[in-house]
């Protein structure tokens, strides 16, 4: 347990009498950067607000870095992504993430280091000062993350990232998550349905209909499905599961 | 610190928005200066009909802008068809004075500046006495419901706008994505009473003192009681719009409430008189903060009445704002049960 940054004890959802989440046990080691994979609607957003705290699992128990979920503390140690960007239109790039920052109560000195850290970090420095009604979908997507970031957790959740984003900045985007994890020793979860994704992370679990249908490293899993690449992985391992 | 977050966050969305800005602060001038206008028209052009009255007292009436017809055979019958506004018949004894009353607002005006100018002769030798063809001497309008406008209006507005400033941070995610962060649920509730209660503040004050001073809408009491009970009627209204902002959907299903929500309050809250009213009716506008609201200004506007003699108003309505945010805090939970 001690090394692991979340256990997910056989839990449960259900959503009026739909089974959202089967009973599912998941251990996600520490410093690790973990892929959560899985088509539109398969249950990974329900899963991370789990994880976060803001759904109660119907049963099982969660373990967020050796607390038990839901616990304030946690709040401040996760940061979080959400999959629509949820930001203040009418308000400047560096006033939500001053917001955001504010609401971690971290001191004027600190907030400004932390702003322009995660502002440099995605390329919004020189759009700070617009107001987020004039960016761009990808700007956008890049303010969340630096929002994410901001209180500088130790674990990191990010609901599909890189979605809009295009492919210089996303390729930057993994580079520096794969640093903030080795660096900084940050534990990472994403979940995505690209899969040139899914070949960056450490692990990845694949999650189907509630139910995780595998789980292991990128290169076990192809070894293991007899795959070139995770599209096939993922048609394999979905059709043996049902 | 959390809740100061949320409160400069506010005003800076608000400062920006120009067009809210207006509403709340403008609007409910422009609809109580029309209101006035539509109640108490300026003097108009009075004409009244003089049976038997002497060469002076007619000179008397045309200096004081009346506009006099000498006739000595009139009746009642007469004033109705040719709709003049008074008839003022001078008997051996007594003064009879006839009024139209199709616009109590008119016929009062037309009686009060009546009795200015006869107030000599009327005192010395005869009395003056009035009747009315419409109505009674009771129809006065403005003066009786202008407190409960200013009531009203502050309700309205401040219920409107965070209503839907709450809503659009339900629809947009970023009040999920607030209660991500380890803040309170009672900050975030805290943190929208203080501001957009600034903003209610200021529409509160504008509101009391363009109604008094520029309309000039009667207040015998103390006009800090009237800033303070509007401040207690926004509170309650905040909360009750950031309340029912959780059952709508979108801004439309939002503006479903002011029929639902605002226009029966208007009903019960004695801007019209509900005396006539069956008393199990009557008592439904006990259960609505507007009730006590109108009560409250009506008595310090119109009745001069002290702080101890409302308290009984403030206290229901602050129980009204308590039971609304307490149910606020508790309405959070559905996007984080901690």
């Amino acid at each position: 347990m001690g090394n692991n940054a979340i256990s997910l004890n056989s839990i449960e959802k259900k959503f009026q009498q739909k089974q959202v989440i089967a009973p599912l046990s998941l251990e996600i080691p520490k410093g690790e950067l973990i892929g959560l994979l899985g088509p539109s609607g398969c249950g990974k957003t329900t899963l991370i607000k789990m994880i976060m705290g803001m759904i109660k699992p119907d049963n099982g128990s969660i373990q967020v870095l050796n607390y038990t979920v839901p616990h304030k503390q946690l709040l401040t140690d996760i940061g979080y992504m959400a999959q629509s960007d949820a930001l203040y239109l009418d308000l400047t790039g560096e006033e939500n993430l001053h917001f955001f920052a504010k609401l971690y109560r971290l001191s004027k000195k600190e907030r400004e280091e932390r702003v322009n850290y995660a502002a440099s970090l995605v390329h919004l420095t020189d759009d700070l000062n617009r107001k987020v009604l004039n960016y761009s979908g990808g700007m956008k997507r890049r303010l969340s993350l630096a929002i994410a970031l901001i209180q500088n957790p130790k674990l990191l959740i990010l609901d599909e990232p890189t979605v809009g984003i295009d492919p210089v900045l996303k390729k930057e985007i993994w580079q520096e998550l794969i640093r903030l994890k080795n660096d900084e020793h940050k534990t990472i979860l994403v979940t995505t349905h690209a899969m040139d994704e899914a070949e960056r992370c450490d692990q990845l679990a694949m999650l189907r209909n509630g139910h995780i249908i595998a789980h292991g490293t990128p290169h076990d899993l192809k070894a293991h499905y007899q795959a070139k690449d995770f599209d096939e992985v993922f048609l394999k391992a979905g059709g043996e599961a049902l | 610190m959390r809740i100061g977050a949320i409160v400069t966050r506010i005003m800076q969305q608000m400062i920006r928005d120009k067009r809210t800005l207006a509403l709340l602060f403008f609007a409910p001038l422009l609809v109580l200066s029309l209101m006035y206008f539509v109640f108490n028209s300026n003097e108009p052009d009075m004409t009244v009909v003089v049976s038997n009255g002497s060469a002076s007292i007619i000179e008397k009436l045309e200096a004081a802008d009346f506009h006099v017809i000498e006739k000595n055979d009139f009746s009642i019958a007469d004033l109705k068809e040719e709709k003049y506004d008074g008839w003022l018949a001078f008997h051996q004894t007594q003064l009879k004075l006839t009024l139209l009353n199709d616009d109590p607002s008119t016929a009062k005006a037309l009686k009060m500046k009546l009795s200015q100018v006869l107030q000599p002769e009327q005192s010395a030798m005869m009395k003056l006495k009035t009747e009315y063809v419409f109505g009674d001497e009771n129809t006065a309008i403005f003066d009786i419901f202008s407190p409960m406008l200013t009531g009203f209006f502050v309700f309205f507005f401040v219920f409107l706008i965070t209503g839907i400033a709450l809503l659009k941070e339900r629809t947009s995610g970023t009040l999920e994505r607030l209660l991500a962060t380890p803040i309170k649920r009672s900050e975030i509730v805290a943190g929208y009473m203080l501001g957009y209660g600034l903003f209610a503040f200021i529409q509160t004050a504008i509101i009391v003192l363009f109604g008094v001073y520029v309309l000039d809408i009667v207040h015998v009491g103390s006009i800090w009681l009237v800033l303070l009970i509007n401040i207690i009627v926004a509170l309650v209204s905040l909360s009750l719009g950031a309340l029912l902002s959780s059952f709508a959907a979108s801004e439309f299903q939002m503006m479903q409430f002011i029929p639902l929500v605002i226009v029966p309050q208007i009903f019960f809250s004695g801007i019209f008189p509900l005396d006539n009213m069956v008393e199990w009716l009557q008592n439904i506008g006990r259960i609505m903060p507007l009730y006590y609201a109108a009560d409250a200004l009506n008595g310090v506007m119109y009745k001069g009445y002290s702080f101890s003699e409302i308290l009984v108003d403030l206290v229901i309505l602050a129980c009204f704002a308590l039971v609304f945010i307490t149910l606020n805090i508790i309405s959070l939970k559905k996007y984080r049960s901690l």
